[in-house]
């Protein structure tokens, strides 16, 4: 017995050697991911260079371009009205979906009234939605706000009807038996039941309205990211702009989920993440 | 005693997809105010079924459950029901899940009223944890104090230790009979475990396998603390598991 137990403890102290700092531990990991990023921009670099391109930027060309809007001031204008749109059209769409959502999961005959419509209209691109948005609001601010409203509306709806559904019936079981009012069923049962499916809704939905609002914009307007990447194309193709562009679409659009991830460690929802 | 409960010729089926499944047929029994009544049968004979029938979760092809002279129409908290899976909701904490069902009294009272009970069971200190926090244990705590601060007549338990290990449950057992002692409820216990029946009820009532009856009864005349290992409740067990048709060897 006491050689068996000291050949375990001797395990357990060899795994336990490698004692390493948090940050060195975050930097290890994320090590193969930005070596990735570095041979992808490395691949670039060169291809620009190997082809001669004149057009194609390299990219140090990039960052200039990048530079030079930051330095002009309206790199600045063009986040804040992309952003703005997706806040208007996305706000508006939580409004709408997370009431529906509620009322189609708990009352049978709004569900199979309007779910097949709803199922009908939601697999339709938001792109298709385009001529039909500049017929209605014409090309303007309102436009590109619609089509963010019904591209982020629906999966909404969806994931919150869902919610509903999957509540466990055992909780609706309970709340029957202890006789509350209505009003107590849903502030205290249904909607803190939902909140975790409706934030994943709203996560989805957001990343939807982020890709809309560039192709939204790329129409014809004067100001946010999509225009800014027609823009650059159509005045002197400038690439290094385009390329520019994209890039801080990407880098907005995961901080824009690094938000809503954070919504999933509030303390409203975390009971469900934490098994 | 009074009577508190009354079931008449209770009959259920349900509709499966080879015609209709009898799971309980005519079951009549009354249970006495204050009285603990477990019911052992074989799993899957319709246990459940018959709980939720007494509780009002289900509507009786036919025959009734009569609660203190009137038909049960639906449920409500004079009888509170407690599940196998426990339903301690996971959003709310230890406090407001005992608040949930805190209707006749002034709001302010609440918390106070709620924390008493988390006393009760020994939960002290956790009132602000949420379920997701505690332990199986721990959780059965709340689920019961959650059940007893509405003040419910009767306790509906449908095998509400069998997930515990051997221990917790022995432990939540002795915690159960320690606050009956305080508060007399009617409790109506499900267990397939003799020995736990047999711990906690006055009197137990082995049902048969689906269509499920009333097969037998064993009134348990041992005061409490019992002491299962006496040769009279040895002798009780032995033949309860004889009535649900495990044989001797099996047994031992």
């Amino acid at each position: 017995m006491p050689t068996s137990s000291r050949r375990i403890s001797g395990t357990v102290f060899i795994f336990d050697v490698p004692q390493t700092s948090k940050p060195m531990q975050h930097l290890k990991v994320s090590l193969p991911a930005l070596a990735v990023i570095a041979l992808l921009i490395a691949a670039w670099w060169m291809s620009v260079i190997a082809t001669h391109s004149l057009i194609f930027p390299t990219p140090w060309a990039v960052v200039t371009g990048t530079w030079e809007l930051i330095h002009n001031g309206t790199l600045w204008q063009h986040i804040a009205a992309s952003l703005t749109r997706v806040g208007i059209g996305f706000g508006l769409a939580v409004c709408v979906a997370v009431p529906l959502g509620l009322w189609m999961g708990w009352v049978r005959g709004a569900y199979q009234t309007l779910n097949p419509i709803f199922q009908i209209l939601r697999p339709i691109s938001p792109i298709a939605w385009i001529p039909i948005a500049i017929l209605w609001f014409g090309i303007g601010d309102f436009s590109p706000v619609y089509l963010i409203f019904i591209s982020s509306v629906f999966p909404m709806v969806v994931q919150t009807t869902v919610g509903v559904h999957t509540i466990e019936k055992r909780y609706l079981r309970a709340a029957e038996n202890f006789g509350v009012s209505r009003r107590t069923l849903f502030t205290r049962v249904v909607i803190p039941a939902v909140l975790p499916q409706i934030v994943v809704g709203m996560r989805i939905g957001l990343g939807v309205a982020w890709l809309v609002v560039v192709a939204a914009e790329m129409i014809a307007l004067h100001s946010g990211l999509g225009y800014m990447i027609m823009d650059s194309r159509n005045a002197g193709n400038r690439y290094d702009l385009v390329v520019a562009g994209m890039i801080i679409i990407g880098l907005i659009g995961l901080s824009l989920d690094g938000l809503m991830r954070l919504l999933e460690g509030n303390r409203w929802v975390r009971w469900r993440y934490a098994h | 005693m009074r009577t508190k409960i009354e079931l008449r010729n209770l009959t259920k089926s349900f509709q499966s997809d080879k015609g209709p499944l009898e799971v309980v047929e005519n079951v009549s029994f009354s249970v006495r105010e204050g009285e603990f009544v477990a019911l052992v049968g074989p799993s899957g004979c319709g246990k459940t079924t018959l709980l939720n029938l007494m509780a009002g979760f289900v509507r009786p092809d036919s025959g009734t459950v009569i609660i203190d002279g009137t038909p049960q129409a639906k449920p409500n908290s004079r009888g509170i029901l407690i599940s196998q899976q426990g339903s301690v909701f996971p959003w709310l904490t230890v406090r407001e899940n005992l608040m949930f069902g805190l209707n006749g009294h002034p709001p302010a009272d609440h918390a106070d009223i709620a924390d008493r009970y988390v006393d009760i069971v020994g939960l002290k200190g956790f009132e602000d944890s949420f379920p997701h926090e505690l332990s199986g244990g721990m959780l059965k705590r709340a689920e019961l104090a959650r059940a007893l601060v509405v003040k419910p007549e009767i306790l509906y338990m449908d095998e509400p230790f069998s997930a515990l290990d051997a221990l917790m449950s022995l432990r939540m057992r002795n915690e159960l009979l320690r606050i009956l002692a305080k508060e007399r409820h009617t409790v109506i216990l499900i267990t397939h475990d003799v020995e736990e029946a047999i711990h906690l009820a006055d009197r137990i009532l082995v049902l048969s396998s689906r269509p499920t009856r009333v097969q037998a009864t064993f009134e348990v005349p041992f005061s409490h603390p019992r002491k299962l290992t006496s040769a009279a409740s040895q002798e009780l067990r032995m033949s309860i598991l004889r009535e649900l048709g495990v044989d001797h060897d099996e047994a031992e």
